[in-house]
């Protein structure tokens, strides 16, 4: 990454994505922030919205920005140029290849080397966006990865209210306060899949608010 | 045009007195967690240091001049506005309506800056009113049409109507005035005035309540309002609106126990008519944006009562 879009990316951040999500949505922490203070690291969190991309890097000092990857769908993010030069160099995604059959390299090891490399990776371990604030069944990914870097710690967090906000297939922003539920840090044992489906489960009961009528 | 302390005199008397209390609620609160370490007081210093932050930033925006104090109060409605549509059921095909929703704050606010009385008197009754069923129609879904339309109007009113009431104040006696000499006097004498009792009767019903209560008046709603609160609260606020109603009001004194009175009585149905939503709705608090308080709404419930009646009690008979 060369230093203007370095420059570019800090300042995409500090003066129009944090401000936006502070001051227009809102957080609401229900309990004290657990949070990387540093790569490597993975965050597994949620998916509702691109505004969760937004958000969990809000949460996260702009020190460590230049860290930060968000894990994401090669064929959707570098459809066009202009979005491929966003998605890569401002928002600075590690784009991985979805579909199997035209796979050069597996997505797991992707992402073993960015951690490798001292990343604080940003993980959703639904695959897509899914339906506004429904949690869809989690996919296998998070604990292959997990189990390629037992040392690496899973930090799960969970969102709410940002299905609301900027749904799937839309692009007006609604303002509604996003609530963020945070947890211990994980690390690979076994039974590692169960114990995360059970972590988003205990998470999201714990945001008692409406979802839709 | 800002920070013009002169035609702000009585309003810095009285913070001044409000500075002099917090510093004793302070200093007891600090005294009280030091001589009994076993007790927990965090809830209680964090709560005070949230009324230090209030106060400031409410003195603020009075001495930065009317067109600040306005902007503030647009921006603690939008806070406001959206406590309530994200702890109320909301439909996914109204989404475009909620943002419609929103746009109605800076209008609103709009019409107060330039001093339009007619048009912040009925744009959010009137046109919000219909213009919101109008935008739902067009989205076309009829389950739950009738809760959602309520609920949005309702959130309305309750969030940018009846709050606009207290930038209104600043307004007050003579709105071309206000917005030529971009000076606010005694508009914003009575807008402390409305706040500062309002505040302390919250606080005093609740104190009344803690030393003496034992009679409940709604248990199902709110279990800690009692009887004995109420009253000792009431006449509290109505002794504290008689002593400073010549300072900061046109009113006279007895006049400004009379409207002392009504406030108590409408700070204690706005807050436990906020209480009876979010029961039903099955929260405690609205937010978490106010340290040891709870929510914005949980803070200004009493007001969205107190405000309009207040506004409309000065308008009518004094100017």
């Amino acid at each position: 990454m060369n230093m203007i879009n370095r420059a570019l990316r800090w300042l995409f951040f500090a003066i129009i994505i944090k401000p936006i999500v502070k001051l227009v949505i809102g957080l609401r922490y229900q309990n004290k922030p657990i949070l990387p203070e540093d790569g490597p690291a993975l965050i597994i969190a949620n998916h509702n919205s691109h505004l969760d991309t937004m958000v969990l890097i809000s949460l996260l000092p702009l020190k460590v920005l230049h860290k930060v990857q968000p894990v994401a769908a090669a064929d959707y993010f570098l459809k066009n140029k202009f979005i491929a030069w966003f998605a890569l160099n401002i928002i600075g995604i590690l784009p991985i290849e979805r579909q199997s059959e035209r796979q050069t390299r597996s997505p797991v090891e992707q992402c073993a080397e960015a951690l490798q490399q001292g990343k604080i990776l940003i993980f959703f371990p639904e695959g897509s966006r899914g339906q506004p604030e429904t949690m869809s069944e989690l996919k296998y990914g998070v604990v292959k990865l997990a189990e390629k870097c037992p040392q690496v710690p899973l930090y799960p967090i969970y969102m709410h209210g940002l299905g609301k906000s900027l749904p799937k297939g839309d692009a007006l922003l609604v303002p509604f306060f996003c609530d963020v539920v945070f947890s211990e840090p994980m690390h690979f044992q076994p039974n590692l899949f169960d114990q995360v489906k059970a972590r988003f489960e205990q998470m999201q009961s714990s945001v008692k608010l409406p979802k839709w009528d | 045009m800002f920070f013009d302390i002169s035609s702000l005199q009585p309003v810095t008397q009285v913070f001044g007195s409000l500075f002099v209390l917090l510093l004793v609620a302070t200093l007891v609160s600090f005294m009280l967690s030091r001589s009994k370490p076993q007790t927990d007081y965090s809830e209680l210093t964090q709560r005070i240091n949230s009324w230090w932050i209030m106060m400031g930033v409410f003195a603020l925006s009075l001495y930065m001049g009317p067109m600040v104090t306005i902007l503030m109060f647009a921006m603690l409605s939008f806070i406001a506005l959206k406590e309530y549509f994200s702890m109320t059921p909301t439909r996914l095909v109204d989404r475009r309506v909620l943002f419609w929703a929103y746009v109605t704050i800076p209008l609103q606010y709009y019409f107060i800056s330039i001093g339009w009385y007619g048009m912040f008197i009925i744009f959010i009754p009137v046109y919000a009113f219909l213009f919101i069923p109008f935008r739902m129609v067009l989205a076309g879904e009829t389950k739950n049409y009738l809760r959602a339309v309520g609920n949005i109007h309702w959130g309305l009113m309750l969030t940018v109507f009846t709050l606009s009431h207290l930038a209104y104040l600043v307004m007050l006696p003579n709105e071309a005035e206000v917005k030529n000499l971009m000076v606010s006097g005694s508009g914003a004498a009575l807008l402390l005035y409305l706040v500062l009792l309002t505040q302390l009767n919250d606080v005093s019903q609740y104190v009344w309540g803690k030393l003496f209560g034992k009679h409940k008046i709604a248990p199902a709603i709110s279990p800690n309002k009692t009887r004995e609160g109420l009253i000792g609260g009431v006449l509290t606020t109505g002794l504290l609106a008689m002593a400073l109603a010549e300072t900061l009001t046109p009113m006279l004194w007895w006049h400004g126990l009379l409207v002392g009175l009504g406030i108590g009585i409408a700070g204690f149905i706005g807050d436990v008519s906020l209480s009876a939503i979010k029961r039903d709705i099955g929260i405690k608090d609205c937010g978490q944006l106010i340290p040891g308080h709870g929510g914005i709404l949980d803070r200004l419930d009493s007001l969205t009562f107190t405000a309009p009646l207040f506004f409309h009690v000065i308008r009518y008979c004094y100017y």
